[in-house]
């Protein structure tokens, strides 16, 4: 039955920089639980979709909704205390910090426990004790105390992961998770994703096709800011449209 | 080490650790007492010192802790001295700590209305817009110069014995003592809020404010917060400088304020608290033994030292400090 409910729904979702259409009438939706994969030709308008979900980019036209909920109108904070949260093709971490605060800064920010300007950081043990338990949920425990800046890149992609899901999302919106981290070490954060809460309904970006048919139970592909279409992994690797568009790149799919 | 630190105990202990008070942090305030004693014809300038730590402490808040900079800092330490020094000149309020309360009370409110608007805007935007704000104010001082007195500023001030027992002596020691417990308190709560998880939030700010914003932290609330109460500690420190000099112009205003409490703070280091310490009492050291030698090149030379600071101690003379202490543990 949970299959059945929608996590994340656009409707006709389109947005323009002047005459450049870079989504358009976009009809999406992800089910509590997916597993999916947001593929497409470089400049395919992949992270504007994203932008335009999380609400760091406003719709030229259509709907965003969360769990039924039209979030349109909402900022993207609000969408993030509603449930959205996302890594960054890019780590966006709090460098000064240890890995261990990058978290809790996450766990208190959703709990609320940051408003407080009086009591010590650290004094409230269930900030601590949930984010050391996401910690290590990523095997990143032994890490905790050290500069997040001083840890290899690969080990870095788990903070920037650890910090999404201390959020306790509904929705996580994964941008190229595996992007910087050496083939040799992407089955790290393959084995993460196999472990994530069951409930949370995943989309990924990724250009690397092994990640993406290991990992995605079904598979978008966006062209020019519209779907061109949505299936199966065996199906998708099929299709002759997306092949001309990756010229047999993934021919073992 | 890792291996043995791995317990949400020892991880918690790690985050309290630095809320608890180590042995340096009494060794400035050992040297305002000394100073007290060792110096009693200096208490005047000792004052000013006190208050230009104050001054540096409030903008170390907003620029150290949540990366907000300003140019316009003043208009907060002028709100809070006219406030106090209006008070005592023109309605006979003269209790000093009530005065100081208003003063903080008046300038928070600046810093709320005003915070509440610029820090939608952040980075070269925002310091001009700090700084526009900061002449506006300043300009329409000089316009209503019957209440701020112009440019000949609000004198006059007449104030009352503190707690109604202690008499002002000529020589300022009540000033520095009172001066140096209004510091202390505030240096208190503004120790208590940046290693609050609030506190925690505002480095998280500073370092990353898209991801913040991706995880949903109420981003400008915390900024308007924290710029509110800098502001009031500015203001404070502001009817601090009135009641102690007895009288306010619109210099405690001016741009050249917001600008000498901005190098003392880089100076000094900025996000460590103590970088206010050290920032102000040197420059304002070198500014009454140099400006004596040579009045016209004193500036030169402290443009020299910021510059050297900015190039080669990111982290002021306390960063420089920190890291020297940091290579003799090594040593050792």
């Amino acid at each position: 039955m949970a299959m059945n409910e929608l996590a994340l729904e656009t409707r006709g979702l389109s947005k323009n920089f002047g005459a450049l259409q870079v989504a358009r009438a976009i009809d999406f939706r992800l089910e509590r639980g997916a597993r999916r994969a947001l593929i497409g030709p470089n400049g395919a308008g992949k992270t504007t979709f994203v932008n335009l979900i999380t609400g760091v980019l406003r719709p030229s036209a259509g709907a965003v909704l969360l769990r039924g909920e039209d979030v349109t109108h909402r900022s993207q904070i609000e969408r993030a205390r509603r449930g959205i949260a996302r890594t960054f093709q890019i780590n966006q971490l709090f460098r000064g910090l240890s890995v261990l605060e990058n978290v809790c800064l996450a766990v208190g920010e959703r709990t609320g426990a940051c408003n407080n300007l009086w009591r010590a950081a650290g004094a409230r043990p269930e900030v601590v004790d949930e984010s050391i338990g996401v910690l290590e949920a990523l095997r990143l425990q032994d890490d905790a105390l050290r500069p997040v800046g001083e840890l290899p890149y690969g080990r870095q992609r788990l903070v920037e992961l650890a910090i999404a899901l201390a959020q306790r999302p509904k929705v996580l919106l994964l941008d190229e998770p595996a992007a910087g981290v050496p083939s040799a070490e992407s089955h790290i954060i393959l084995e993460v994703f196999e472990r994530l809460p069951q409930d949370i309904a995943v989309l990924i970006i990724e250009h690397d096709m092994d990640v993406v048919f290991r990992f995605a139970r079904s598979i978008t592909v966006l062209v020019a800011g519209a779907i061109l279409t949505e299936g199966a992994p065996r199906d998708i690797a099929a299709d002759e449209r997306v092949r001309a568009l990756y010229l047999g790149e993934h021919a073992h799919g | 080490m890792a291996g043995t630190e791995r317990s949400p105990g020892a991880a918690a202990e790690f985050l309290l650790r630095r809320h608890r008070w180590r042995p340096a942090e009494a060794l400035p305030w050992l040297i305002a007492i000394g100073a007290y004693f060792a110096f009693p014809d200096y208490m005047a300038l000792g004052t000013q010192i006190l208050i230009g730590i104050l001054f540096a402490l409030s903008l170390d808040l907003i620029l150290g802790y949540a990366g907000i900079v300003t140019l316009g800092h003043a208009a907060f330490f002028g709100t809070g001295a006219y406030a106090a020094g209006l008070l005592a000149a023109r309605l006979g309020w003269g209790e000093p700590l009530s005065a100081l309360l208003v003063a903080g009370a008046c300038a928070a409110l600046a810093g709320l209305v005003s915070g509440w608007v610029l820090l939608r805007y952040r980075g070269l935007t925002l310091l001009m817009l700090t700084l526009a704000a900061a002449i506006m104010l300043y300009e329409l001082g000089n316009a209503r110069a019957d209440i701020t007195g112009g440019f000949d500023g609000v004198t006059g001030i007449v104030v009352k014995p503190l707690f109604g027992r202690f008499q002002y002596d000529l020589y300022g020691h009540t000033y520095y003592l009172y001066a140096l417990a209004v510091l202390f308190v505030m240096f208190l709560v503004a120790r208590r809020i940046v290693y609050s998880p609030f506190g925690q939030a505002l480095v998280g700010i500073r370092e990353n404010l898209r991801r913040m914003q991706a995880l949903g932290s109420p981003v400008h609330r915390r900024l308007v917060t924290i710029y509110t109460i800098s502001a009031a500690m500015a203001g404070v420190a502001g009817g601090l400088f009135a009641q102690s000099n007895a009288f306010v112009t619109l210099s405690a205003l001016g741009f050249e304020r917001s600008a000498t409490v901005l190098i003392m703070l880089i100076l000094g280091g900025t996000g460590r608290l103590y970088g206010a310490f050290l920032g102000a009492t040197i420059y304002m050291l070198l500014e009454d033994s140099l400006a004596k030698l040579s009045p016209e090149f004193w500036e030169l030379g402290v443009g020299l030292v910021l510059v050297l600071t900015v190039l080669f101690a990111r982290g002021g003379l306390l960063g420089l400090l920190e890291q020297a202490a940091r290579r003799l543990r090594r040593w050792r």
